[in-house]
Parts: C-alpha cells; structure tokens; sequence
C-alpha cells in the first residue's frame, strides 16, 4: 500500500489506523487543519513545498521590482509597484500558513539564505527590458495561476485558504502583464523588438516553472493521493501552452519553439523539448541570477537586523513599563 | 491665476513623487516582511497623489501636456520639490525621520488644503489627508522605538536627525506665486503652518530624547528649480524610457 513504509518523527512506523484514517478524509474531501493529526512526510512535504512558494514570492519580487524607479508612466508605475507589493503579501500569507506546521519565519528564512530552500527557477533570469515586465506578468503569472488554481482545493486547510486569496490577486498580475505586452506590440518596432525578446527569453523558462517531466518527478505520486498536488507537472504545463499559443498569436508574437503546432488528433499544441540541463542548472543555483537574488535577500535581511532588534527591545520595554 | 496655481500644484506634485520614488526604492528591501509591505503602501499613496495633483496641473496649464509629460519630461531646473525629498533613501532611520518630517508637514497642510478656495485643490487634499493620517502614525511610531530601544538605533536615528534638521524650513518657503495664492485662500498661510509643525516636532524630538542640532546648511531653492545633485539621477532613472523612446503609447 501507499503509506508502507512512512516514518514518524522519531523514524518508527506511523500507526496503520491513523494513516488509514487520514487518507479516507482527504479521499473524502475533508480539509487537514493544523491541530489534526498528519503523518511525519505529509508535514515535511507540506513545508517544503509551501516555503519554497513562500520564498518564491519573496525571492519573486526582486526581478520586477528592478523596474519600480524606471516604470515608463504614473500608471504603469502604481501598478507595477502594487503588483511587486501583492508579491510580499503572497510571502506573508504563504509564511503564516507554513507556521501552522510547527515551523518558524525564521527558520525558512535561515534555509532560503543558507540555499538550503529552493525557489521558483525562473526568478533566476535577468529583467534587462522593461517589455520583461510584460512577459513576466503574462507569462509567469499565468503559469502561476495553472499552479495554484488546483491548490485552493489542496488538502491542507490553511495552504488552501491562502490560495484563494492569492489566486484572485495573480489574474490580476497576469492581465497587467498582458495590457503590457499589447502596448509594446502596437507600438513603435523598437517596443515591437521589445516584445518579442522578452517573451523569446522567458518562453522555455516559464515552460521549466511546472517542475521535471512526470518521468522524472520525484514527489508526484505520493502528493497527489495527498491532494496538495491534483494535475501532473506536464499535463499543466500542456494546459498552459494550449491557453498561451493563441494569446501570443493575437499579440503578433512568435513563440521561439520551432516544434510548435497544432496536434488535431491530441486537441492540443505539440511542443519542442525543454532544455533539462539548463533547469537542472539552474535549480542547482548556476542560473544567470542566482547569486544576485540570494545576495539581494541577504543584504535586506542584515541590513534590517538592527531594525528588528529594535522593534522587539521596544515593545519588550512597553511590556515592562505596563 | 493660473501660471501660479500650476506653480504650486507643481511643488505639491513634485514633493509626491520625488518621496514615493525614494520610498519605491525600498519595495523587495524592506527591514522584514510587514515593513517592506508598509513603505510600500506609503509609496502607493503618495504616488497616487502625485498622480492627482499633476493631472490638475495638466489640466489648467495653457501647454498641450499631460500628467506623464509633466513627470517624465521635465528636467532637474523645472521641478519644484523640496531637497528634503530628493536626498537619497540612506538607512532605515535615514528613511524614517526623512518621511515623519514630510508626513507632520503634509497632515497639517492638507487639513488646511481641505478648505481651499480651489475646489479641485480641497477634493485632493481630503483624500490625501485621510491617507496621510495613517502615514503619520506610521512614522511616529518608527520614531519612538528607534529612539527609545538599542543604542544602535538610537545613535542612527540621531545620526539622520543631525543630516536632516535643516533641510525642513524649505517645506515653509514661499515665493511671490504662492504668497499670491495665501491672499486669495487657495493656500494656508506657511507661516502659521510652520508653527504647528514645529511644535509638534519638538514634542516628538523631546519624548524620543533626540538632541536637536545647532547648526547646518539650511537647505533651499526647490521651489526656484535649484536642487541638490540628486535629483538629477533620480531623474535619469525614473525617465529612462520615456527619453530613451520618445513619443510612445506605454
Ligand atoms: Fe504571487
Ligand atoms: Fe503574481
């Protein structure tokens, strides 16, 4: 069966009963909440995928954010800016609900900087063009979106709930994102030219956001009968592609795969192989920015050290005063 | 009127934008979580009144020009804001006093602003005071425990009080447009302004047991189109594409 061989905390078998029970409520639909009884696994998946989205979002900030000063018009400018401030809040809400699992902000943020934690690949790639705000919005956001729709039903209560809230505010990225790249596209050649180099550096990237091919996916089949995992890495990946394809078309775009097309007896795009090196790579922390991004972190993290200290002595000589 | 009226929606606009840009800075670099999400709400609201305000002055201006125009196409002699504004984000506590000098300055102004002779001044001053409100807590609050917790943060929110004193007088100073608009009741008098502010800034200063310092260049010239060398790369920045790319829809 399925959860032979699951280990609790102390590595001694979990109790039959118990697994038994607890796989028949998710079966069930029943939401996990964080006082109910969980195998030892279920917890250590759960924080691991939910910080590594929490961290995702955090980390996520930095690429767009390079753009706040530089945005092109007062418009564009709030928006990009309650966009990357969305991000922070999407951190906060991720955090808090991993907290439910027994483990601290300060902790993920130890493990995020040590590089411990992983985080989204794609935040590893340069924003050298203000058209990367675009494709980053379209394109990053989307795939988000196909991520975390499924999870607002995830079996863990708290992770669910947060989902909701962020999945409202993610289409709302993505369509900014969008309203971008249909400007730049009607514009001059020059924002044309834009355009284009931006969604031919972020295509494969956002392609490599949906993980390793099923084949190669370590986690699948154990989180999907957990229900915090409901769709297969490819098949949402196949579903964005399909959802993609036409909008890059209607934006006179090309997408940068010449084995792209139409499948007619699929009912689906067939698309070219992803280059695994360049994810696995990537993952490992040689992508373009990698070091960039975790050095960001780390200044703001020393940088605000004395601030926090600050906050906590205050309130603590509040407590004593009262 | 009009000339004048542009002149000082101008000063108010480009005070807006020059602090939300520095506090934009910040967005991704907070000191933790909830505070990178406060500076940025400040920022949001401020820009957001810029907006407004250069919309205003867009429209009553005799030039063909839009609110974008007037942020992104103006150079370093036309705008109007104070150097307090324009001076780099520094440290937290840089930060901190720098936005609590402009949200004592702003709370009283806009209250005043609400009154204002010029309806369409009075509609964006009450929705800006409400805002402002809530920054002020903020700030003040940021002020006390920087002051009134570790010696390191007390010794670096002195640190930017000694830089930052003297560039708070530029926030009262007028020139012959402005004193205009004081006698038609557009604007509140600074000079009574400037009263309020200071004590209510002493009061501060006092209960945080910062010492206040003797002397220091007295910053001025804003209002003149005279600034600090730091706007000028504010400005480079912040137009980048709109003078990279002349003429686009964005
Ligand atoms: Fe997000
Ligand atoms: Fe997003």
């Amino acid at each position: 069966m399925y959860s032979q061989g699951l280990q609790d905390a102390k590595g001694g078998p979990e109790p039959e009963g118990l697994l038994k029970a607890f796989q028949k409520r998710i079966d069930n639909e029943e939401k996990i909440e964080p006082r109910d009884w969980m195998p030892e696994a279920y917890r250590k998946t759960l924080i691991r995928q939910m910080s590594q989205h929490a961290h995702s979002e955090i980390v996520g900030q930095l690429p767009e954010g390079n753009w706040i000063t530089r945005a092109p018009t007062l418009k564009r400018k709030m928006i990009l800016l309650a966009k990357v401030q969305d991000e922070a809040g999407h951190g906060l809400y991720i955090y808090s609900a991993t907290e439910t699992l027994g483990i601290t902000r300060e902790e993920m943020t130890r493990q995020l900087l040590s590089g411990e934690a992983k985080y989204s690949s794609i935040f590893n790639y340069p924003t050298p063009s203000w058209a990367d705000m675009g494709a980053i919005g379209w394109l990053v956001d989307g795939a988000a979106i196909m991520n975390q729709v499924p999870l607002c039903r995830a079996s863990y209560g708290p992770y669910a709930r947060s989902m909701i809230r962020i999945c409202k505010e993610e289409s709302f990225h993505q369509r900014q994102g969008y309203d971008i790249m249909t400007t730049l596209a009607r514009g001059s050649n020059a924002q044309k030219k834009m355009a284009q180099d931006a969604l031919n550096r972020f295509w494969w990237p956002a392609l490599m956001m949906f993980g390793p091919s099923d084949k190669d996916s370590k986690h699948s089949v154990q989180s999907m009968q957990w229900k915090i995992k409901r769709f297969s890495n490819d098949d949402l990946r196949q579903k964005f592609v399909d959802v993609t394809v036409p909008q890059a078309e209607h934006l006179g775009l090309t997408i940068p795969d010449e084995d792209l097309k139409w499948n007619e007896e699929r009912g689906h795009y067939d698309f070219g192989e992803i280059d695994w090196d360049e994810f696995i790579n990537v993952i490992k922390g040689n992508g373009p920015c990698n070091k960039e991004r975790l050095r960001a972190r780390q200044k703001a993290h020393d940088e605000g050290e004395w601030v926090r200290k600050a906050a906590e002595v205050y309130q603590q000589n509040q407590r004593d005063a009262a | 009127m009009n000339k004048a009226l542009e002149h000082y929606l101008l000063r108010l606009a480009d005070t807006a934008l020059t602090q939300s840009q520095r506090l934009a800075e910040w967005c991704g670099h907070g000191p933790f979580l909830e505070e990178d999400i406060a500076l940025t709400n400040v920022a949001l609201d401020l820009l957001g009144h810029a907006k407004l305000l250069y919309e205003q002055a867009a429209e009553i201006s005799d030039r063909d020009v839009s609110a974008d125009d007037l942020a992104f196409l103006r150079d370093v002699d036309a705008f109007k804001n104070p150097l307090l504004t324009e001076l780099p984000r520094g440290d937290f506590a840089y930060t901190t006093l720098k936005q609590y000098f402009l949200d004592q300055f702003n709370v009283l102004l806009y209250a005043a602003l609400k009154d204002s002779q010029y309806e369409p001044l009075a509609e964006i001053a009450t929705k800006a005071l409400k805002e402002t409100r809530y920054h002020i807590t903020r700030s003040r609050d940021w002020c006390l425990r920087l002051s009134l917790s570790t010696d390191e943060a007390k010794q670096k929110i002195q640190a930017a009080l000694d830089d930052l004193y003297f560039y708070t007088p530029e926030l009262f100073e007028t020139d012959d447009d402005l004193n205009q608009l004081i006698a038609e009741s557009i604007m509140p008098d600074l000079s009574v302004l400037k009263e309020h502010w200071q004590g209510q800034v002493d009061e501060l200063l006092n209960e945080c047991q910062l010492q206040v310092p003797k002397s220091g260049w007295v910053a001025t010239g804003g209002l003149r189109g005279e600034h600090s060398e730091h706007l000028g790369y504010m400005l480079d920045d912040m137009q980048f594409l709109q003078r990279a790319y002349p003429g686009c829809e964005w």
